[in-house]
């Protein structure tokens, strides 16, 4: 090997060759696969180029689950070096990377593209659209996401992973701090998905405020529909100045500014203030829908109205407002002085007053209702205690003057993961399992998943609970490794048992997913949990059109009231004549762009100009290309339609 | 969708980005030149920056469209909030206990 592919290739760390040759053999099956069963036109035309929001998003899906796993990886390397004293398994360096990817991928390749996944999945079906305002622009934020992130992930095995922390702060991540291409990886990786993501947060909004069903007011929207909407606003809000600041660095870097360093004029605090007004909305960002996943799961499974509708939406319009005005309980140990510290803290300990009014909406919903144990209500029902700890904590560190004595301490971190875990990844995964009969027809078995379950949530406590008595303890974050004197020892051992734990019940959730592809329970009627709103009056897995019919809203609920009182076109003797569907034209552009962004990202990482400049150029003629074509609808004729439904088993 | 008739030509939109264009490298040439003292570039930024925001508007984002301009106004406000928050707010947290010292 030369002396330049030595620096290309990361080399040395013997788990590093394990992944090279992991990615190599995957790669190889995945071709010769492709090839043999000749799919490589199936996955062009089904998946690469479809604009159908179902597809999408279960694209996101799969990708979300995939980073999981590599950020789960990533813990659990983390917590094996931690688990003892004085241990080596991981060199100093190797865990500096390891704790800045896994938080990146975690937030940025994790969590958001799983709230994506339910976006695209759900909101149309929702509020009885046939897709997305902008189907064309929601491929797009798929592939720009999907390469953003391969770029990202590209890193460790090709040019050395990003080590400064997941928010990469000045002076460290300046040219001085780290010289190499990981810095690059970062900033391009989070650049090229957070278009996407922006893209994706303006096409939802629009969707939910101009495609709701005939009849469907605001306040008849699904609360899942309005935490969407309240996470959108934020989106729009924030991703705009997290692009701006990373574009600050990249010209510290690229350009050799001195709009962040510690000298020439530049103000690294800079960088912590402006990355924390993304950061923190970004926090509610991914919460926000998590709540209005619990909304629909506690008011299905308890056979009632949701208690308190009103004061539901209220309060989730005001945490996505005032989620923008707490950003600086980040840093209270900057030293911005009392006054600002002071406001920050009222702010932030204020936001717990709509969230303790949500938790208390979804406790009322379940009192005197007849509850059904299901999965996604058993994840329900493990978030409340589970987030209530972790806010009560949240609280805590809100008090400015103590947040000197916790700020950066394992205190934050069991903090945040109990928030983060506890609030958003339980939601998440209740929302999958509440939606999974809509996206591919069948329920996820019940035996394993309680094991998936448990495992999870004992783990989750095990992991967790000795790091808040580490942070008190003065074990602060990012530590790679500590002596026997500091008597860490015991509860570290204890933590990482918990980490494995979760681990398990992961390799449980999978093994449950491969099991009931074969022996799940088949849902044929389209409602299997006897559902309130719209996406449950379609049958599963939805048509690509969605409905054949718009259906004609009159109040919340709305499935629930037709299926009671007998309203709307889903009713059979209701039956209309079918029209013909307008529908959105497949496109390559939007891969192919993406691809393009993501040469350009690979470029400007290894600062090839040539290779920057091509891509940008590429993606350049894409949008020329898009913006001359005509020919991008078509119409379902009413054929099609009968045949697809009588298919599907629906009276014609 | 018939009631939108009107999005522009492509008269209006090639200005727009005229105007965009030449706005972005005024505030550049005064920067790279030094023609002004400090204070006098701020403000002259500043100032380059809001006409920048209205041909933004006027031009692009059709403000003065639509059939229920109640949402623009809407926007338009929640936005005026986000901006003074992200401005004066870090203008406060920046100045860094001065008023202490």
């Amino acid at each position: 090997m030369g002396e330049k592919a030595k620096g290309f290739f990361v080399t040395g760390d013997p788990l590093i060759y394990g992944a090279d040759v992991s990615i190599i053999i995957t790669l190889l099956g995945i071709l010769i696969f492709l090839t043999y069963f000749k799919k490589w036109g199936w996955l062009w035309r089904e998946w690469l180029t479809t604009v159908d929001h179902k597809k999408i998003g279960i694209m996101y899906l799969v990708s979300s689950l995939l980073m999981l796993f590599r950020g789960g990886v990533d813990a659990l390397l983390m917590r094996m070096q931690l688990a003892m004293p004085n241990t080596h398994f991981l060199q100093s360096q190797h865990y500096n990377e390891i704790f800045t990817t896994h938080g990146t991928i975690m937030i940025l390749f994790m969590a958001m593209p799983f709230m994506f996944a339910l976006f695209n999945i759900v909101i149309p079906l929702q509020i009885g659209a046939r897709d997305v305002a902008y189907p064309f622009l929601n491929a797009m934020s798929f592939w720009l996401f999907f390469f953003g992130a391969l770029l990202f992930n590209l890193s460790f095995v090709i040019g050395g992973s990003p080590d400064a922390g997941w928010l990469s702060y000045p002076p460290l991540s300046e040219l001085a701090g780290s010289p190499g291409p990981g810095q690059n990886f970062y900033i391009w990786g989070i650049q090229i998905s957070g278009i996407g993501s922006l893209a994706t947060g303006i096409n939802f909004l629009v969707t939910i405020l101009k495609m709701r069903a005939p009849g469907m007011k605001l306040m008849q929207m699904p609360l899942f529909t309005w935490s969407v909407l309240s996470s959108c606003i934020t989106i729009i809000f924030a991703f705009p100045v997290l692009t701006v600041t990373l574009a600050l660095l990249f010209v510290d870097r690229f350009f050799g500014a001195h709009i962040f360093t510690a000298t020439g004029g530049g103000n690294p605090m800079m960088y912590v203030n402006l990355i924390w007004m993304w950061g923190h909305p970004e926090v509610y960002i991914v919460v926000l829908p998590a709540f209005g996943i619990y909304s629909e799961i506690v008011s299905t499974f308890s056979k009632k109205k949701i208690f308190g509708y009103k004061s539901m939406v209220f309060s989730m319009m005001i945490i996505s407002v005032l989620g923008y005005f707490t950003w600086v309980h980040h840093f209270f140990t900057m030293g911005a002085g009392a006054d600002v510290n002071t406001f920050f803290a009222i702010t932030t300990m204020a936001i717990g007053i709509p969230t303790g009014v949500k938790i208390f909406n979804w406790l009322f919903t379940m009192f005197r209702g007849r509850i059904t144990m299901t999965q996604p209500m058993l994840w329900t029902l493990a978030f409340i205690p589970c987030f209530l700890v972790g806010g009560a904590t949240g609280v805590m560190l809100a008090a400015a003057p103590a947040d000197y004595q916790y700020h950066n301490s394992y205190f934050l971190i069991a903090h945040f993961h109990q928030t983060l875990i506890g609030g958003v990844v339980f939601g998440y995964l209740a929302g999958l399992y509440y939606w999974w009969p809509k996206m591919f027809g069948f329920k996820l078995n019940d035996r394993i998943g309680k094991w998936a379950f448990w495992t999870w949530n004992i783990g989750f406590y095990v992991c967790f609970m000795p790091q808040y008595a580490l942070g008190f303890m003065g074990m602060t974050r990012r530590v790679y490794t500590y002596g026997w004197d500091m008597g860490w020892a015991p509860y570290n051992m204890v933590s990482t048992v918990g980490a494995f734990l979760m681990g398990i019940g992961f390799v449980f959730q999978v093994w449950q997913i491969l099991y009931s592809i074969k022996h799940g329970e088949r849902d044929l009627t389209g409602d299997p949990w006897n559902g309130r709103t719209l996406e449950w009056s379609i049958l599963s897995p939805a048509p690509h059109y969605n409905f054949a019919h718009l259906p004609a809203v009159k109040s919340d609920d709305a499935w629930w009231d037709m299926k009671n009182h007998r309203y709307g076109a889903a009713v059979q003797d209701n039956i209309k004549e079918y029209t013909p569907i307008h529908m959105p034209k497949n496109s390559g552009i939007p891969f192919l762009m993406s691809a393009c962004w993501f040469v350009a990202g690979f470029g400007l990482t290894f600062e090839w100009i040539w290779m920057g400049v091509a891509g940008l150029a590429g993606v350049g003629i894409c949008l020329l290309a898009r913006s001359f074509q005509r020919n991008t609808d078509y119409y379902i004729p009413v054929d099609e339609i009968k045949r697809t439904e009588a298919s599907l088993g629906r009276v014609v | 969708m018939g009631s939108h008739e009107n999005h522009g030509s492509a008269k209006t939109y090639i200005l727009g980005f005229l105007f965009s264009l030449l706005l972005t490298a005024i505030p550049l040439w005064l920067v790279i030149q030094h023609v002004m003292n400090k204070t006098a570039l701020t403000v002259s930024i500043l100032l380059i920056a809001v006409l920048q925001l209205i041909i933004q508007f006027f031009f692009f984002m059709h403000i003065r469209e639509g059939e229920k301009p109640r949402f623009h106004v809407m926007a338009l406000v929640l936005g005026a909030v986000m901006v003074f928050t992200i401005v004066a707010g870090s203008i406060w947290i920046m100045t860094f206990n001065s008023q202490v010292h």
